[in-house]
This record gives C-alpha cells, sequence and structure tokens, in this order.
C-alpha cells in the first residue's frame, strides 16, 4: 500500500444478522484516506458510520471485502494496527469511578507500555491544556459530562497515536466544551506532521471546520466524497434563500411553489425559518406573495451560501436528521 | 513474542489490578459484606459446634471456611461478572483495542482482587481467631503456602473462564452467580469438613475451593487431618492440575470472546 495513504478500504461490506433477515450496515466502501489529513464521515445516526470506524479499529470484522490501516489488514494484523491506533467516543464512560482522573489516565497509559515517569508528565501537560489540572484528584464520577469527554481525548492522544478515530467527538457536549476540543483537535494534528484523524459526527458545522476532505454517508452507502469546498461546488448554480416567518400557530407549511429541497425548521417564539433552492431567481416575489397569502409573515429574508446541509440533502435527497 | 510485547503486558496487568487494590482503601462497604456477614455464619456454625460439644478444631474449620468465602465471593461477582460490567461501562472496546492480551486484563483483576480480598480474608480469620481463641497447629509451612497459592491461582483461573463465558451466554449468565453462590457453600465445605458428605466431594473437587480448604485445615488444625476428606499431597496435586485446565481453558473461551465480538458485533456494543 501507498505510504502516503493511512487507511484504505475496498468493496468493504458488513451485514449484521437480525431476527427474520439481514441488515446491511455497509455496502461497497471504497474510502482512500492520506496521511496528515482529517477526514470526516458525515452522516446521520445510523448511517454506517459506528460501524466503519469499528472494523477499521480491529473491533469488528467485514463481511465482505478488505480494509487497511498504515498498510496492516485489519482481520489479520490487529496487534499491529493496536499498537498505532487510538480511539474516543462521543459519550463515553469508560474508566473506574472509583478512581481518580489522574489514575484513570494513568492505567490506561500502562496498556500502551507507556513508562510510569512518561506518561504522569504527559498526562500533566494535557490535563493543563484541557483545564483539568485542578480535577487531577477527583473521582471521574464526579465529573460532569464536558469533563469527562475531555479526559477521554487526554486517553486517546496519551499513546501518541498515528491514526486517531474519533467517534462523534463533541456528541452532546456544550458550546464551549465541543469549541474546546474541536480547537485541540487541530493543534494537535499540526503539532507532528503525519498523523491521521478520522472523525466521524453528524455536526455539520464541526466537518466544514475541521476536515480536509467528507465522506457523505448514508444508508451504508458513500453517496460523496470531497473537500468541504469541492462538495459545496454541487451547488454552485444553485439559488438558495432562507426566510423568517411569523405564522398562525396552527398553520404548517407543507408546500411552497416554484423552489426545490425546502426545509422547515421552527424557531422561537413560534416562528419559523424556511430554507429553499430557485431555479428562477425572478420567482422570489411569486414565493413571498404565496406565503403572505397563506397567513405567513415575512420577518426577513437572506439569500445565502451553500452549506453541508444543504449539499447533503442535494445527493442523498433527503433532510439531515440528527435524531434520524 | 518480543520484549516489548511481554512488558506491554507486565505493565497492563500492574495497571488494570490497581483499581481492585485502590477500591479497598475507598470503598469501605466491603468491611460489612465480606467481614461482618461471612462472621455471623461463622459464629451460627461456632455456636452449634460448641452446643455439640465439637471440639476446639471445628471453630477454627468454620473460621477458616468464612475467610475463605471473601475469595469465592469475590470471584463470582468481580470475577464472573466483570466483563459484562466492562462491557456496559465501554471499557471492554477500549481494552479489545489496545495492543494487549485481554488475558493480562483479567489477570490484572486476578491479582488486585486476591490482595485486596486477602486483606478481607485475613481480617475475618483475626477476629474469628479472637473471639474464638483458635489454636493453630502448623504441620507443614511449605506445603501450606503451595495449597494457599495454588488454590488462589485455581479459584482465579475459574473465575478467569467464567468471565468469558458469562459474556458469551449473555446477561442472563449474571443469575448464575447468586444461583451458584450459596450450593457451592454447601458442596465445597465451606464451614464444615467436606469429608461428612462423602462421594459428593469428589464432584465437589472441581471446585477448587473444596480441595484448598480441606488442604488448608489439615495443615492448621491439629485435628484437621482425622477429618481430611483426601491426602495433602493428592489436594496439592488436584488444586495444579485444576489450575492448568481452568487457566487453559480461559484462555481459550477469551479468545472465543474477542473473535465472537469481532464476528457478531454485539459483545463489546454496550447496548445491545
Amino acid at each position: 500500500m501507498d505510504d502516503s495513504i493511512s487507511i484504505k478500504t475496498e468493496n468493504l461490506g458488513r451485514i449484521y444478522k437480525k431476527e427474520g433477515g439481514v441488515l446491511e450496515a455497509l455496502k461497497n466502501i471504497n474510502i482512500n484516506v492520506n496521511r496528515g489529513e482529517i477526514f470526516g464521515l458525515l452522516g446521520p445516526n445510523g448511517a454506517g458510520k459506528t460501524t466503519l470506524i469499528k472494523i477499521l479499529t480491529t473491533l469488528l470484522l467485514p463481511s465482505s471485502g478488505k480494509a487497511y490501516v498504515l498498510g496492516y489488514d485489519v482481520e489479520t494484523e490487529t496487534l499491529k494496527i493496536r499498537e498505532k491506533i487510538n480511539m474516543v467516543s462521543g459519550g463515553e464512560w469508560a474508566g473506574y469511578g472509583i478512581l481518580t482522573v489522574r489514575e484513570n489516565l494513568w492505567m490506561f497509559s500502562q496498556f500502551y507500555g507507556i513508562p510510569t515517569k512518561k506518561a504522569k508528565r504527559e498526562i500533566d501537560k494535557y490535563l493543563e491544556i484541557f483545564g483539568l489540572e485542578e480535577d487531577a484528584n477527583t473521582k471521574i464520577s464526579k465529573l460532569s459530562t464536558g469533563m469527562r469527554q475531555k479526559m477521554n481525548i487526554i486517553r486517546g492522544i496519551l499513546s501518541n497515536p498515528e491514526v486517531l478515530f474519533l467517534d462523534e467527538p463533541t456528541l452532546g457536549l456544550d458550546v464551549q466544551i465541543a469549541r474546546t476540543v474541536r480547537s485541540f483537535i487541530k493543534v494537535w494534528m499540526k503539532e507532528k506532521e503525519g498523523r491521521t484523524i478520522l472523525l466521524t459526527t453528524h455536526y455539520l458545522n464541526e466537518a466544514d471546520e475541521l476536515c480536509n476532505r467528507i465522506a457523505i454517508i448514508d444508508n451504508g452507502e458513500i453517496h460523496a466524497l470531497d473537500t468541504p469546498q469541492g462538495l459545496k461546488k454541487i451547488l454552485k448554480n444553485k439559488i438558495m434563500y432562507s426566510v423568517e416567518l411569523e405564522r398562525e400557530s396552527y398553520l404548517n407549511l407543507k408546500e411552497l411553489p416554484y423552489t426545490t429541497k425546502f426545509t422547515v425548521n421552527p424557531l422561537k417564539d413560534g416562528k419559523i425559518e424556511v430554507k429553499f433552492q430557485i431555479q428562477d431567481e425572478n420567482k422570489i416575489v411569486d414565493i413571498f406573495n404565496y406565503l403572505k397569502n397563506n397567513g405567513f409573515n415575512l420577518v426577513s429574508f437572506r439569500k445565502r451560501e451553500p452549506t453541508l446541509e444543504d449539499v447533503f440533502i442535494e445527493i442523498v435527497g433527503k433532510e439531515f436528521k440528527e435524531d434520524e | 513474542m518480543n520484549k516489548e510485547y511481554i512488558i506491554r503486558n507486565l505493565k497492563a496487568i500492574l495497571g488494570r489490578a490497581y483499581p481492585r487494590v485502590i477500591a479497598a482503601n475507598r470503598e469501605y462497604s466491603w468491611i460489612i459484606a465480606d467481614i461482618i456477614l461471612p462472621l455471623l455464619s461463622v459464629i451460627a456454625y461456632g455456636t452449634l459446634y460448641k452446643f455439640l460439644g465439637a471440639s476446639k478444631d471445628f471453630l477454627g474449620f468454620a473460621v477458616l471456611g468464612g475467610a475463605m468465602s471473601a475469595f469465592w465471593l469475590n470471584v463470582l461477582w468481580d470475577m464472573a461478572s466483570q466483563l459484562y460490567w466492562e462491557k456496559m461501562s465501554g471499557n471492554l472496546q477500549l481494552y479489545i483495542l489496545s495492543p494487549i492480551s485481554l488475558v493480562s486484563i483479567l489477570l490484572g483483576m486476578s491479582i488486585g482482587g486476591m490482595l485486596a480480598t486477602s486483606l478481607r480474608a485475613a481480617a475475618t480469620l483475626i477476629v474469628g481467631t479472637f473471639i474464638f481463641k483458635l489454636d493453630f497447629s502448623l504441620i507443614n509451612i511449605t506445603q501450606l503456602l503451595l495449597v494457599f497459592f495454588l488454590t488462589l491461582a485455581a479459584l482465579y483461573g475459574l473465575g478467569m473462564m467464567l468471565a468469558s463465558l458469562y459474556l458469551i451466554w449473555g446477561r442472563e449468565a449474571w443469575h448464575l452467580s447468586e444461583f451458584f453462590q450459596e450450593p457451592v457453600y454447601l458442596v465445597s465445605g465451606m464451614y464444615f469438613p467436606v469429608k461428612f458428605l462423602g462421594k459428593v466431594g469428589f464432584f465437589s473437587s472441581l471446585i477448587p475451593l473444596t480441595v484448598g480448604l480441606d488442604g488448608l485445615r489439615q495443615l492448621l488444625f491439629k485435628e484437621g487431618a482425622t477429618f481430611g476428606f483426601l491426602s495433602v499431597n493428592i489436594e496439592i496435586l488436584i488444586l495444579i492440575i485444576l489450575t492448568v485446565i481452568y487457566a487453559l481453558l480461559a484462555i481459550y473461551y477469551l479468545k472465543k470472546m474477542e473473535y465472537l465480538a469481532r464476528k457478531e458485533g454485539k459483545l463489546t456494543i454496550r447496548w445491545e
């Protein structure tokens, strides 16, 4: 395998046996992740992101096809892969509540053979970076979700992995902590050349901010793979609007003439935000008139740049729902 | 297997033993569960033996049984059921992901469990000795140490094997711990010489506690040999065989568990 490639899959597939049939979680996945890049897997829950990560981290066997991490086969060369990777999942509750933050991190460092002196030095360094130094001797059962996730990230990087798998690392975190985690990921990547991150997320902004390339995955299939800018170019000829409307509470907007890919998001105070694409910009006045005639009062409108959400809708043909 | 891999696994054993040892110093509920409760049984048996006019050594048999019961409870609840709890907390997938053998994780649990439980067993023994003013007759210290450590090795080997089996069998297997707990007290002769059970003793010799306790009683009390089930040397041989069998089965089932986890994708996912 080419040395510049960290992760490679060839027609990778995975099925789960279920009562009354099988669930095809991954279908013929072909990806190459380059060394030194943050590669994003973007898709809703159940899209197959975690299954793919579990195969690449040797926790799950593929049902068909092949997968390689740093040139090693995930089925047969597990130890060689495990020596060079680590994984952090969102909402992870690993460790022992009776141990302190520092003790838990030391324990996990021992599984990678890190000498105690070095481990303690590194732990202190990262605790300071994440602002956890004052909680170093707190039992982890007393930590908040955000603090615990910071500890999990430290656990994941203590072994200095060549490839780090981040499975929804900011899941359920408040905005500030999620921002801290994202900032750290960027710094960590720059700290040493050749590190690779495979990040799964269903936060579109996170993928946009962090990833060099993104694969859009849904129903076990990769629908598109490109840089965030490249993906947005798919929509370069589309005219996009976002309008804010006031309405009577019983009114629902089920259709909007002259538009495609329209989505409705509820806002505060009973307002709604409607996003849509149009082919002919001259029709915008007709659209506003239609809204007014159907009981919707225009509060504001703006022409907007495409987001990854629009790309997802364009490619997959459905709205990106986090709770899907 | 290179030197680096061996060192890493030794460190992993130490790392995983640590929470077990630390827990003994931070959680004091064990004083009730592992000292006071066994002592209540010991006192009940001791009172009965006194009433029946049994020799003082019988009180010693009961106290020793009470002390060793701490190891049985530790194996049953903190070894056999442990991988299930590790799965639920998400630790199991991190263990599998680590570049070490899962055997090291279970060995770490065992060693940590043995150390912490030894403290508890010793406390029961000391308090029991004080209450009943026991007389010990040290017959052969080498054999005594051999029987004690082989009993622990075989017992924790059994625990390591059950840990994988419980996980493979599913959550219902957890109820097996409840099912096994009390009958093992009876068939292993926890509070009385197993000789009184006759042929049942041969079957219950598959439980390392049975022959281990019998051997310890023979080597610690004057009348121990009179009520001994088998000769101490045969019991040492049985314990060696049990240690080897349970250790090999533990390794086999651990590998099988990891294979099933990777094949079916169920065992490492906490909600499956």
